[in-house]
């Protein structure tokens, strides 16, 4: 298909002509006059400009470059560039040409979901569309091939291309890909298209730079928060301190005097308003009086939640997501028996950008909003359903995400809440940006978890049985009802019901306790499994006075990918040499999100107990790497996010709310607090595996099993803040 | 109204002066480079320059700022990039790049003070909160940096 140059496309024409993202063009119409004046050239010169979609991912420019549509959203992980480097790797064009930009969420939903799904989540960016992505590109490069075949009128079979250009050897003929792009498009699709081997890639599987980098360095608008449209105002928000709570009687005679301030907005949840800067919309809803009715769950405490998890634990016939053999007469056979309970915290995604909407309610009844979403379709259904229009009546512009980590995936709460205070002045455009504060208080936390574990071992410490109980609210039964399982969430029992360990006689126990606190993914959701699971392991191999790893490797199936980069991870830190004084290891392995991660970590704790990570080795088995330098930077994203939560961050409740405001009483790790990452890529093919979590889920029972050699302390509770590690 | 000079540009602006000098910027002067993070100077991704200096935009009055020299992420480069921001893209260090313009204003000032500096010193030096966790490649990107002048100098001084 052949495209006359309309706006939104001359927003994509124009982006790419500056050879830079699209975001940074996306605002053609900002407020200041030069600024428009430049656009509306732009936008004059480009109206001449055709570009030609070969198909739904491939658009080639006359001059030969390409762009590829993403339809996952960016939020650091390098999916933009990665699914870039797919395409382009079958469309055999020149890397240099290739720029990327988002799929348009609008387009999608009126070309049937033509880009497969836009969610970006559970690190399936590259894993769950590489094989579709793939197949586009080299579909597109089959017509193209096909279309100079055809001009030339030469057998199909003697044409070669290299880097977008296509070559008949026999006559020395050559055309670009931009040359043949327009009459490749009106050709049909190859029915079949056969994908390269893994082996013979040129630009997939290397460290190309990343596409977006560049704009983030410089500063440009990128993110939802930077949006600006002309004559748009700016909405604070301020959302019931307690989860479920309603406005009952708001005074908003001060604060809609105060300067700036257009209008004060009312809705069940919350109130907001609305100004000519965020800081007056911010200081004038610090003067409304609000009074809140708190429903039932005023007077929630971090007691009452303990007590509905403990009640989980000893509640009766529970879902089993896992039963093998029979755990209670091996309890009776057994020479000892080991129990113990582990436990975690509620946590924040606490993601430097804060949510934020931006939505205008244009003259013509469309809807436009700006968002930073992992999940562009999500946003548009929900702003949608909000505005009671038609979803091919609202368009979604994707922004990059300063972080997602899951918070801005399911719940879409704040483009509910954009469009609904957007509503109250329909024809002007308005940024809602919440607070740190808001953020942090109302967020969709990882679920506070407690767990029962207990084993049987044999006179010689063989694991014979395992029986785990666990309490931890289920985010599927909040956020995706239709996932859940008899009664099972596969989030909150993973690790624990797909174990990889030969234990003859196994049992979980799920007790779904959800309490008022709004639960959701946060990176790598079910990972505390991991933290309990490893330390338990650790605790056995002690009890049996076997070496950690030995103790594993003895539970683990011959071909088991655990297995493989257990040993790999071993073998890079030197598991068995000797360690500079004060210095202790511990190691931990863990699957999950379609690879396989084992972690040795190189720890000391001072002797005022204060724990300092120096060093990780990381061994990750994801089948294939697309992009070896974005990997490894998400490996050591795991490191922090994993350490910031071990050390520092819980979410605590009183009187029904949520203590923590801000990075004070919920700290990020430091940089002097970063150790050295190392990272191994036991890569043995045939799947597909993610990055974005993978790494995270053996790093902090690594770490705390290296405390435990440190210091002869269990860690079975985190933060270790509040643990004192003093040797004992 | 307030006069401010930011990025070698006189403006004057018509806001309260306890508006943080963040939001002038942001919302006044259409400069979206400078973020906003925690609105209590704690995690440092609203780091500006304030007549050489490394300071904090969403604690510091506006009014502090009038009549001297700021400098954002925009302006950080006069013609391209700087020598962070190249070593910046040569390592990849942002990740989801939110506090990136707050690290690399206030590694300017660190390499400006201190041209060579030691881990320890970058440590001390950049306080600046990452939540993806860059830390490693912001270090490394500074080292480059450092070592990109130190590579210049002496063919400098030959010129000279």
């Amino acid at each position: 298909m052949t495209l006359k140059v309309n706006r939104r496309e001359f927003l994509k024409v124009s982006a790419a002509m500056g050879g830079g993202l699209m975001l940074e063009f996306c605002f053609p119409f900002v407020a200041q006059a030069a600024q428009v004046a430049q656009a509306a050239k732009a936008f004059h010169a480009a109206k001449s400009v055709v570009v030609t979609e070969v198909n739904a991912w491939v658009v080639i420019h006359p001059d030969d470059r390409v762009a590829v549509r993403i339809a996952r959203s960016e939020m650091g992980q390098g999916t933009f560039t990665a699914l870039a480097q797919l395409v382009a790797e079958e469309l055999e064009c020149d890397w240099a040409k290739v720029s990327a930009e988002f799929a348009s969420p609008n387009e999608h939903i009126r070309r049937k979901r033509i880009w497969g799904s836009m969610s970006t989540g559970g690190s399936q960016g590259v894993r769950s569309s590489q094989d579709y992505v793939r197949k586009a590109g080299a579909s597109a490069r089959a017509m193209l091939l096909e279309a100079a075949a055809l001009r030339w009128q030469v057998p199909l079979a003697e044409c070669t291309v290299e880097r977008g250009v296509i070559t008949h050897a026999p006559s020395g003929r050559q055309l670009s890909y931009g040359q043949v792009a327009a009459a490749a498009a009106k050709l049909q699709p190859p029915k079949e298209v056969r994908l390269k081997d893994a082996k013979d890639w040129k630009i997939a599987g290397k460290s190309l730079h990343r596409l977006d980098i560049p704009d983030k360095v410089r500063g440009k608008p990128v993110f939802g928060v930077d949006v600006a449209l002309p004559g748009m105002l700016h909405a604070a928000i301020a959302q019931c301190p307690v989860f479920g709570g309603k406005v009952q009687n708001m005074d908003a005679s001060v604060a809609e005097k105060m300067r700036g301030v257009k209008k004060i907005v009312s809705e069940p949840g919350y109130v907001a308003v609305i100004a000519d800067s965020w800081w007056r919309a911010q200081q004038a809803l610090r003067k409304l009086k609000v009074e809140w009715d708190a429903g039932e769950y005023g007077k929630a405490s971090d007691a009452t939640i303990a007590a509905m998890l403990r009640a989980g634990l000893e509640a009766k016939d529970l879902p089993q997501p896992r039963k093998l053999g029979d755990v209670d007469a091996a309890f009776t056979a057994a020479a000892k028996v080991i129990e113990a309970e582990y436990q975690s915290p509620y946590l924040n995604h606490a993601t430097m950008e804060p949510q934020t909407c931006t939505v205008w309610f244009k003259p013509d009844g469309f809807l436009e909003v700006w968002t930073s979403t992992q999940d562009g379709e999500a946003s548009l259904l929900a702003a949608a359903e909000v505005a009671g229009l038609p979803p091919e009546k609202v368009e979604v512009h994707k922004m990059m995400l300063g972080g997602g980590f899951g918070r801005r995936g399911g719940p879409q709460d704040f483009v509910r809440q954009g469009v609904a205070i957007a509503r109250t002045m329909p024809g002007v455009p308005v940024k809602l940006m919440w607070s740190r504060e808001e953020d942090m208080q109302h967020g969709f936390y990882r679920p506070a978890s407690l767990v029962r574990l207990k084993a049987a071992l044999d006179a010689n410490g063989k694991l014979l049985a395992l029986h785990s109980r666990i309490a931890c609210p289920s985010i599927l039964a909040v956020l995706m009802p239709g996932a859940m399982k008899n009664g099972i969430d596969f989030t909150a029992v993973r690790i624990f019901s797909d174990m990889p360990y030969q234990i003859p006689h196994q049992q979980v126990d799920y007790a779904q306790r959800n309490g008022h606190v709004p639960v959701g993914f946060w990176r790598a959701p079910g990972q505390q499994n991991g933290f309990y699971r490893e330390c338990f392991i650790d605790e056995l191999a002690h009890a049996a006075g076997q070496d950690p790893l030995d103790y594993r490797l003895a539970l683990l199936a011959a071909n088991d990918k655990n297995r493989l980069v257990l040993e790999a991870a071993a073998q890079a830190a030197a598991w068995r040499s000797p360690l500079p004084a004060g210095v202790h290891r511990g190691l931990a392995v863990v699957e999950g999100f379609g690879s396989y991660a084992a972690i040795v970590a190189e720890v000391s704790v001072s002797a005022k107990g204060e724990p300092k990570v120096l060093r990780i080795v990381l061994a990750i088995d994801s089948g294939y790497v697309v992009n070896p330098d974005t990997c490894r930077a998400q490996a050591e994203s795991n490191v922090a996010f994993g350490l910031s939560s071990m050390l520092y961050q819980q979410n605590t409740v009183k009187d029904g709310r949520i203590v923590e405001s801000n990075f004070h009483d919920f700290p990020l790790l430091g940089m002097s607090e970063m150790p050295k990452v190392e990272v191994v890529f036991a890569n043995t093919g045939g799947f597909w595996g993610g990055h974005g979590e993978p790494g995270i889920l053996p790093l902090v029972p690594a770490v705390c099993n290296a405390i435990f050699a440190a210091t002869g302390k269990r860690v079975r509770s985190l933060p270790l803040s509040r643990q004192d590690l003093r040797k004992i | 109204m307030l006069k401010l000079n930011v990025n070698g540009r006189n403006h004057q602006v018509d806001v309260e002066p306890e508006m943080p000098l963040l939001w002038v910027l942001r919302d006044h002067l259409n400069l979206p480079g400078t973020k906003y993070g925690c609105g209590e100077g704690l995690c440092g991704a609203c780091t500006v320059h304030l007549d050489g200096k490394a300071v904090r935009s969403c604690t510091l009055p506006v009014s502090a700022a009038a009549g001297k020299r700021i400098v954002t992420i925009e302006g950080l480069s006069k013609d391209g990039l700087h020598r962070i921001q190249e070593a910046w893209i040569e390592h990849e260090v942002p990740q989801c790049g939110y506090c990136q313009p707050g690290m690399i204003m206030s590694a300017a000032v660190l390499l400006e003070k201190n041209p060579q500096p030691t881990d320890a010193d970058i440590d001390a030096a950049m306080t600046n909160l990452c939540r993806c966790g860059t830390y490693l490649r912001v270090k490394q990107a500074i080292h480059a940096a450092a070592s990109a002048v130190k590579a210049a100098k002496p063919a400098a001084a030959k010129k000279a």
